[in-house]
């Protein structure tokens, strides 16, 4: 028996170790050798040519205004969801259900709705119109009117990705046995501090999962800025699409990626320390 | 002063009526055990007094206080969960010191406190530990140091020791009694065991059915059961119930007869197996032996009375074979009688 399972599990995940390599491991191998390469020799000209870029501090800026702005709100509302949701008696189902169909459209398609109510015809102007408030087709998204553009893309953003966040934060709030609460409320804990005091560190490591999640994508953000703003809002990754597909080089392009993955490690790396548990303080 | 009143508090989840119209009274510093079956309500009345279930109707009166409407943290008691429900992301000493830093008393005092409760329990020297470190007779340690150490009015217990192992469940209850006693809280305990609830409690109320079946002392309880289920579920043999003709008075088993109260119902003999004893002539009410199990302490005889199951506590000594058929004498004064049809105790003649 030990002869034999020696090289068994080796076997088992030989394919998916295969897979990984050759769709995962052998682009990034590459993209960060392109980011790196002007001709054949190593180089960093293409991290000067992309820092020395119009656009580039403004897409550093707007990737980390929208990152630091979104995230966040997302946390608080999808624990005010959660809370809300975990203490429904009736419909629980159904309202969870609701509330997560953002899930299931892709961002782009969200974008695109977005638009469809927000752009100079859309429904929102009709219906200004309808009220009296304003005198015709009205930009909210154009380059004259940054704050109100970046406000739509927050509102878009919140509306599609808050739902992972609440999914993540219900799946650990169940796992809190209701006994703390209880016994909390007991010694005379009131709600908030219930909340505050025992709810929130035992969820501590549902919370990290969720913050890594969408502080990852949240760096990533692309597809509903692009619809939305187009470059009007300059973000990293749209900009690694501009370089890749507009200008057709993709040495910058790689770069941008290589950028956005080195601020999700870092990001990742703050949040696995800060937020970590010991295990002496697991239930 | 925190005399409990628990005035006709009914219970309904939906259709189901876990409690019906239960009323009882704790008197300050008393220590009661609801003891029933898991299922009796036990745990539904005690969380309804806590404040974490609302009844549907009845009152909570706490130190002369109704406390129905009141939410848990107004109520001014304090509760041992089960499963300890020791917060784990604290340490033993902020785990004690919770209900003390929620009244916003000053550090020095929630020391002083800390360390006298954590000293009654003995858990001093792991006060700076997680509770993930602890085994679970510790943890239980903690929760009651974290009741105790509020020095709450009433203190309410479910099934504390019921995730203990034996030996260490023996000498938690042995600890547990003295620490209360001290401590002069009045108490209600939550459980199943019934030794648990005779060693404890000064008083015990029994539950069936979302029912309080009998309410007394430990050997009240014992002696003279008020009903059917009573006996049944106290004593270890539980009490034997043998169907009896009783004429003018006198209930004939075998050559035996018993005076028994003259209602004309049926009725049962309700004889607790220790209240037997072998006749050393063979006469009284026959006892045919079928298992003689040697428990040390004493024999435990099974077989049967007139046709019917019993369960009867012989001295370890005692000379007896399986397929024997023995006399037995019994003290008509230590005999229940119930009513067959009501399930009810008959007043004794």
């Amino acid at each position: 028996m030990p002869a034999r399972t020696s090289w068994i599990p080796y076997a088992l995940i030989a394919p998916s170790v295969a897979f990984l390599a050759a769709l995962f491991l052998m682009p990034l191998v590459q993209t960060i050798w392109l980011s790196f390469s002007a001709g054949d020799a190593l180089s960093l000209e293409n991290y000067r040519r992309m820092a020395g870029d119009l656009n580039f501090s403004l897409a550093v800026k707007n990737t980390f205004l929208l990152t630091l702005v979104v995230v966040p709100l997302q946390v608080v509302l999808a624990l005010a969801m959660a809370t809300m949701v975990t203490k429904l008696d009736k419909g629980r189902d159904l309202v969870l259900w609701v509330l997560t169909i953002p899930l299931g459209i892709s961002d782009l398609a969200a974008g695109l709705a977005w638009l469809a109510l927000l752009q100079n015809t859309g429904y929102l102007n009709s219906a200004l119109y309808a009220l009296g408030l304003i005198e015709g087709p009205t930009g909210w998204l154009s380059q004259e009117t940054p704050w109100s553009l970046f406000f739509a893309i927050v509102l878009a953003e919140l509306w599609r990705a808050t739902a992972i966040v609440l999914v993540i934060l219900i799946a650990g709030l169940q796992l809190i046995p209701k006994e703390f609460s209880e016994a909390a409320e007991i010694f005379g804990a009131k709600p908030w501090t219930r909340f505050t005091r025992i709810t929130l560190p035992l969820l501590k490591p549902s919370l990290q999962s969720a913050l890594i999640l969408r502080t990852v994508l949240a760096f990533e953000v692309f597809a509903v800025v692009y619809a939305l703003g187009g470059r009007n809002f300059p973000v990293l990754a749209g900009e690694a699409y501009v370089w890749q597909n507009d200008n057709q080089n993709y040495g910058i392009a790689a770069a941008y990626a290589v950028l956005i993955m080195a601020i999700s490690l870092a990001a990742t790396a703050v949040y696995l320390r800060v937020l970590r548990t010991r295990p002496e303080q697991l239930p | 002063m925190a005399d409990i009143v628990i005035d006709r508090v009914v219970k309904e989840f939906g259709t189901f009526r876990a409690l019906q119209e239960v009323s009882l009274t704790v008197n300050d510093g008393e220590f009661v055990a609801l003891l029933g079956p898991s299922g009796c309500g036990k745990t539904t009345l005690l969380r309804i007094i806590a404040g974490l279930e609302t009844q549907t109707s009845g009152r909570i009166v706490i130190g002369g206080q109704d406390v129905s409407n009141l939410v848990p943290r107004k109520r001014g008691l304090a509760m041992v969960f089960q499963n300890y429900a020791v917060f784990p992301h604290m340490t033993v000493f902020e785990n004690v010191a919770f209900g003390l830093r929620m009244q916003k008393a000053q550090q020095a005092e929630v020391k002083r406190k800390v360390e006298r409760a954590a000293a009654l329990l003995h858990i001093e020297s792991y006060l700076d530990r997680y509770p993930a470190k602890l085994s679970g007779g510790q943890r239980q340690r903690v929760a009651v140091a974290r009741a105790l150490a509020v020095e709450p009015a009433v203190l309410l217990m479910d099934e504390p020791l019921s995730n203990l192992d034996a030996l260490l469940r023996l000498e938690m209850r042995t600890e547990l009694k003295a620490v209360l006693r001290e401590a002069g809280t009045t108490t209600i305990y939550v459980t199943h065991d019934q030794t648990e609830a005779m060693g404890l409690a000064d008083r015990i109320a029994v539950m069936y059915g979302g029912k309080i079946e009998q309410i007394g002392s430990p050997l009240e309880i014992y002696a003279t059961p008020a009903t059917r289920f009573v006996g049944g579920f106290i004593g270890s043999p539980p009490m034997n119930f043998i169907k009896v003709q009783c004429s003018q008075g006198t209930a004939r088993i075998g050559d035996a007869a018993l005076p028994c109260p003259a209602t004309g119902k049926d009725m049962e003999l309700g004889l607790r197996g220790e209240d037997a004893s072998l006749s050393p002539n063979g006469s009284g009410i026959p006892f045919d032996i079928r298992v003689v199990e040697p428990m040390g302490s004493h024999l435990l005889l099974t077989g049967s009375i007139d046709g019917q199951p019993a369960r009867i506590v012989a001295p370890p000594i005692a000379k007896v074979n399986p397929g024997e058929r023995v006399g037995l004498t019994v003290d008509p004064a230590r005999v229940t009688w119930i009513d067959s049809t009501t399930g009810r105790a008959i007043a004794q003649p």
